[in-house]
């Protein structure tokens, strides 16, 4: 059974394999290998027959070919309604293929279905809200994606970063070291402007565990500190695990299910370890599901829940701001045009709709908050969800998804918009970058330190 | 052949339906698995419970999700068909005569023109539902030749009785093709995607509790469907 040396049906599990993977820039080796991989007709059937049950089985066979998740997919109405991407005829042609099949499908079908599976759904979830049936089709491409993984058929980019969570526990080769000094650093940066800046770092017991996205310890260490100044501002016993700090699950965007289990089971190990009361995850989307809503499934915890109590950072920030322990100066409330991006991994699938809408009413000029349409849980995706964001090979159909986001933020009229959400962050940038409309783009954490009330004791000494 | 179709084909075929439905219900729960579908069923029956019955009861309502509401057109025919062809059968003065006469028990009756507008609301609907697979593209591309058997053998009880409540042509033969047609639809509904009558309810349900359970319904305002 021919597999190439970059592209195969192995997960990457050293780093000599990452490294090897890594240098293949674009992965023009990798796909060229990928054209003569072979399916393992075999193993697909026998993982289909042990894996797919009654739901994903009745919800291929009950689906009534009713069209009427077509318009609720934003990927089908920015191509100009291509009948092709109808989120049912999606699944239906490679899911159902699959299976009606059994399992005997070709180098050239994977393909399609690679193609599908990660460039025409980001898996969203919004046809689930619009099927009849309740049928979620993101929840099957999901499944799909994991059928590809196993066979090797997985873009470049969801392959090494699956294996970076298999190396490192984090999506980029972030050690626990560079984790604690980075955050340590950055810390260290900001000491003068804000007296008794510190990170406590595997403290036992505190009332928070906080967790990142290693991008922020790679590319955008500020954050860090900001998390760091608005737990201090709040008055909050909070701590970093040195080991166990990576929210985000890249593994889960590539399909691949041990890595998800291995990953979310060292956030839970840390969990365990310093036992807090709470764990606070950054702004991220995914992550948050991937920690928190999908985790325990992975790590086979019966009550769906992680170990202790887990927030997204977006519920301790309305929290702080209710009860007082963040005070926004008024004077110092947003007084421009302001929109919010619903990311769906927290908003449609976790229900924080009210949420974040109330830490607007605190953050915005009453009369400057215009909201996109469609909204909440029914809102689209940014248009980089669900791997779309990085994977080079989709890029221009990736380019053409953040039209609707576009459309969406130009319709508001807001020059700001607040993503509390790394990848719809990245998808909002890069849509200003290639369609310049003339928007700012920010997470919560810079705002928030621009606009509260620093303590007495936290300011610098004159 | 009367007495054949209203004797042992009609215990058969009322049989096969509710035998074979409840069959279809019993291995769609026993196939469901927490750690799969990542939901845990168990772990949390009430919220599963309110997550189930608000997934399942709005979307029973015409109008009453915002999908029904973006599509109009879609909305009244499929009520309009569903209702017919639920209430119909059930509740027609003729089908509750023969209730009575098999098993001493009948349900109310319909209004007789009720049932004529019900019935011609089944058969108008069932051609524009046609007429939408035919016109839209992202109806035609998904559409396959058995979606058109499912209609026709759901239809055929619909259009048969008709001609026998007209009296169209030789009464006592339309009879007895409408009566087959009726127990046809009965046996073959759990074998096809008529299953529907029950798995609409365990899917509906299943996604009601996925989103009550796990996706957000335990924290904070319920999804609005």
């Amino acid at each position: 059974m021919p597999e190439g040396t970059l592209c195969n049906k192995q997960p990457i599990d050293t780093d000599e394999q990452l490294k090897a993977l890594l240098g293949d820039k674009g992965g023009k080796v990798y796909y060229e290998e990928m054209k003569l991989l072979e399916v393992d007709q075999e193993k697909l059937q026998d993982t289909i027959r042990k894996t797919m049950k009654s739901r994903i089985k009745t919800w291929l066979k009950i689906c009534a070919h009713c069209g009427m998740c077509a318009d609720s997919c934003f990927l089908y109405r920015i191509n100009d309604c291509d009948p092709k991407q109808v989120p049912a005829y999606k699944v239906q042609s490679t899911l159902g293929e699959m299976v009606r099949k059994k399992g005997r499908v070709d180098n050239a079908f994977m393909h399609m279905a690679m193609e599908t599976a990660w460039a025409k759904c980001t898996c969203c979830n919004r046809c689930a809200m619009y099927c009849p049936h309740g049928i979620d089709m993101g929840v099957m491409v999901g499944y799909m994606r994991g059928l590809l993984y196993q066979q090797g058929f997985v873009p470049w980019e969801m392959k090494i970063g699956a294996g970076m969570h298999r190396v490192y526990r984090a999506q980029m080769d972030v050690t626990p070291e560079e984790f604690v000094d980075t955050f340590q650093w950055m810390v260290e940066e900001y000491e003068e402007e804000y007296a008794g800046l510190t990170v406590p770092v595997d403290k036992e017991g505190a009332d928070i565990m906080y967790t990142v996205n290693a991008r922020e310890v790679k590319h955008y260490p500020e954050d860090l500190a900001e998390a760091a100044i608005l737990f201090t501002i709040a008055g909050e016993d909070w701590t970093i695990p040195s080991s166990g700090w990576e929210l985000t699950s890249l593994a889960m965007f590539a399909g691949d299910w041990e890595a998800c289990r291995m990953q979310v089971e060292s956030v839970y190990d840390a969990m365990e370890r310093l036992k807090p009361k709470r764990m606070i995850g950054t702004e991220c989307g995914h992550a948050h599901r991937a920690t928190v809503i999908e985790g325990p499934y992975w790590a086979g915890r019966p009550d769906g829940k992680p170990p202790v109590e887990s927030i997204h950072y977006v519920e301790w920030v309305a929290e702080a701001l209710r009860t007082g322990k963040l005070k926004i100066d008024p004077e110092k409330r947003i007084k421009k045009p302001v929109t919010l991006q619903d990311s769906c991994n927290y908003i449609r699938n976790h229900g924080l709709k009210e949420i974040t809408r109330e830490i607007m009413s605190y953050m915005v000029e009453p009369g400057y908050f215009f909201d996109m349409a469609p909204n909440k849980e029914h809102n689209y995706c940014c248009g980089g969800g669900g791997g779309f964001n990085g994977i080079g090979l989709y890029r221009p159909q990736r380019n053409k998804a953040l039209i609707t986001k576009r459309d969406q933020i130009l319709g508001t009229g807001a020059d700001l918009v607040i993503a509390p959400c790394h990848n719809c962050w990245d998808a909002i940038r890069d849509l200003e970058e290639e369609y310049e409309i003339g928007i700012s783009w920010s997470f919560l954490k810079p705002l928030l330190i621009d606009m509260v009330i620093v303590p007495e004791h936290m300011k610098p000494e004159e | 052949m009367y007495a054949f179709l209203t004797g042992p084909m009609f215990y058969l075929s009322l049989a096969v339906f509710f035998i074979g439905l409840a069959v279809r219900v019993i291995l769609y729960i026993r196939g469901l698995d927490w750690k799969l579908d990542r939901v845990a069923y168990r772990a949390h029956p009430k919220a599963g419970l309110k997550g189930a019955l608000r997934s399942i009861g709005y979307w029973l309502v015409p109008f009453g999700t915002r999908s029904w509401r973006v599509q109009p057109f879609m909305t009244v025919i499929f009520f309009v068909f569903h209702i017919g062809a639920v209430i119909v059968p059930l509740f027609l003065l003729a089908h509750n005569m023969i209730l009575k006469e098999k098993f001493g028990f009948s349900f109310f009756t319909l209004n007789p023109t009720l049932a004529d507008v019900l019935t011609w609301g089944v058969l108008i609907s069932a051609i524009l539902l046609v007429l939408r697979r035919i016109a839209l593209p992202e109806v035609r591309i998904l559409t396959t030749g058995y979606d058109y058997f499912i209609l026709a053998i759901s239809v055929a009880p619909f259009v048969t009785g008709l001609i026998c409540r007209y009296h169209v042509g030789d009464y006592s033969a339309w009879l007895l093709v409408h009566i087959a047609a009726g127990e046809l639809l009965l046996i073959l509904a759990p074998f096809t995607k008529l299953s529907h009558i029950v798995l609409y309810f365990m899917s509906r349900g299943q996604l009601g509790m996925d989103f009550g359970i796990k996706r957000g319904g335990m924290n904070g305002k319920p999804i609005s469907w």
